[in-house]
């Protein structure tokens, strides 16, 4: 069932008398007097009315004509409208500012992509030149080092705040289980993210990352192998990286996001677990 | 979680939605808003701390200490901590394994229907453990401080001689203790038993190719540098 329209948005019924009577007489019955420049004053208002209206029905067209082919709008008012229960307070806007700090990162990091060169030689130079000489590099990169930091705080207080209210519980174990794989990929993006300057501490702390990789039974071996594009730490470990970096994990991230986001509204965000305390108490007092 | 507390859940919540305020525009609002600080929490770090990267990167140094973002100070710590060779894939890839897969089944694993975080005790405690093991690790990951550090025991007034010479770098050359690499400068750990303490100040002022002098040292900072030989020396 989609929820009605909240009662401001609803289209209001035009008010009787509000509508200009062309010749000259309001529909309530008061006569405009003949002065010719007075008559000339209400077309023009007449005229800038109608003008009003038809720039109101724009939108509402526009609308109307994507709903037509996409069928869009229910699904829309159902996200939009949907009731979220009382009490909800500022600690669900954690998981938006997650969401948002990731946006953040997307579109910062295609600029800092439009002058990054994935090569050995190539990148450090290419970091350099979009601190010293680009405009606004510096900041726009600023933007993306510090952009992680905030995004990897945010996912574990968003995390905390699903853990202590209990959020994970029936019916949301699975969005629990995506959020854990989000958190993951972002830890795995703060990884792959560090090499590209390829400064001294980036490459060093990748080496040692690689060889973490290395050091598990089994697969590890495998999986430094892949990371570094051969046995060695070689000329393809870079753009290795940068593409695990900017295509891989970013897709799966914003997949994942969208199934995380189906779930919050399709199930609803939780009430704050001393909520309920406070109803039952409510309820076995009105019993009472 | 059987049948009958699903449902009953399930009419609670209905019940509390029932009472609740449109998304739009309310929770919209604190959303937006939080957007905002964040945004600017962003811009702020960006500007007063900026993105200086330091110098490119040399595959052919041995000496630098590598150090990771500070959010994975804590697996580094865990790394520290965990010595013997044996054990070590416990720490590099174990220990946070471990954690995935338990956070991953959480939901299964705790079936408790409760969820006040005071009446679900255990868990509440468990969580606030895992916060604070985790923090302690990255604090300690943090205050390690740059270019290693030399776990080796000594006395009370050796200490300050010792950081000296963790800040120094002496173990990208010299193998003190647990710390630093074999080679190419031999073995520090018993040098204090090899060479008199004045033999060790001329060689720190006077030192074999590659290793750099300690003169500039000697002049700007002579406390620093008695400090460095006094515990050179008592190494035995």
């Amino acid at each position: 069932m989609t929820p009605p329209l909240p009662k401001g948005l609803r289209p209001r019924p035009a008010r009787p008398g509000t509508k200009p009577a062309r010749n000259g007489a309001r529909a309530n019955g008061a006569t405009v007097t003949q002065d010719p420049k007075a008559l000339k004053k209400a077309r023009k208002q007449a005229q800038r009315e109608a003008f009003k209206q038809q720039a109101l029905d724009v939108p509402v067209a526009m609308l109307g004509w994507l709903d037509e082919r996409t069928g869009s709008t229910p699904f829309l008012r159902a996200f939009l409208f949907r009731k979220v229960p009382a009490g909800t307070n500022w600690y669900y806007t954690l998981g938006s500012a997650t969401l948002f700090a990731f946006v953040n990162q997307a579109v910062t990091g295609v600029f800092l992509a439009m002058y990054y060169d994935p090569s050995p030689t190539q990148a450090y130079g290419s970091v350099r030149h979009i601190i010293n000489d680009v405009f606004l590099g510096e900041f726009v990169r600023g933007m993306h080092k510090w952009g992680a930091t905030v995004m990897v705080v945010l996912i574990f207080l968003h995390m905390g705040r699903t853990f202590f209210f209990g959020a994970y519980k029936y019916p949301r174990e699975l969005n629990w289980i995506i959020g854990v794989v989000l958190l993951i990929l972002t830890m795995a993006m703060a990884f792959t993210g560090y090499l590209l300057p390829f400064d001294q501490r980036s490459f060093w702390a990748t080496v040692v990352g690689v060889n973490i990789n290395a050091s598990g039974p089994i697969l590890g071996p495998y999986l430094a192998d892949f990371l570094r594009g051969g046995a060695e730490f070689g000329s393809t470990t870079l753009s290795r990286f940068y593409a695990i970096h900017m295509l891989l994990i970013p897709g799966l991230i914003a997949a994942l996001i969208g199934a995380h986001l189906y779930l919050v509204s399709k199930l609803g965000t939780t009430a704050p677990p001393w909520l309920k305390a406070e109803q039952a108490r409510e309820l076995a007092e009105e019993e009472i | 979680m059987d049948q009958r507390q699903k449902e009953q859940y399930l009419r609670e919540y209905g019940l509390q939605k029932a009472k609740g305020k449109p998304f739009f525009p309310y929770a919209v609002f604190k959303d937006g808003t939080m957007a905002c600080i964040t945004l600017a929490v962003i811009i702020l770090l960006s500007i007063i701390l900026g993105a200086e990267i330091g110098p490119k990167a040399d595959p052919t140094t041995t000496s630098y200490t590598p150090r990771p973002d500070w959010y994975f100070f804590f697996l580094f710590e865990l790394l520290r901590v965990i010595k013997p060779p044996a054990i070590v894939f416990i720490a590099t890839i174990g220990i946070p394994t471990i954690c995935m897969v338990l956070l991953i089944l959480l939901p299964f694993i705790d079936t408790n229907p409760e969820r006040h975080p005071a009446r679900r005790p255990i868990a509440t405690l468990t969580g606030i453990t895992v916060i604070a093991l985790m923090t302690y690790l990255t604090v300690t990951g943090a205050l390690a401080g740059p270019p290693g550090k030399i776990t080796l025991k000594t006395a009370a007034q050796y200490v300050p001689g010792k950081l000296v010479a963790a800040e120094s770098g002496c173990q990208g050359c010299h193998k003190i203790g647990q710390n630093g690499n074999a080679g190419p400068g031999p073995n520090l750990t018993h040098i204090g038993a090899r060479l008199p303490r004045n033999a060790i100040a001329r060689t720190l002022v006077n030192p074999t190719a590659p290793m750099p002098s300690f003169i500039a040292l000697k002049k700007s900072d002579p406390k620093k540098f008695n400090e460095l030989v006094d515990f050179l020396a008592q190494l035995k």
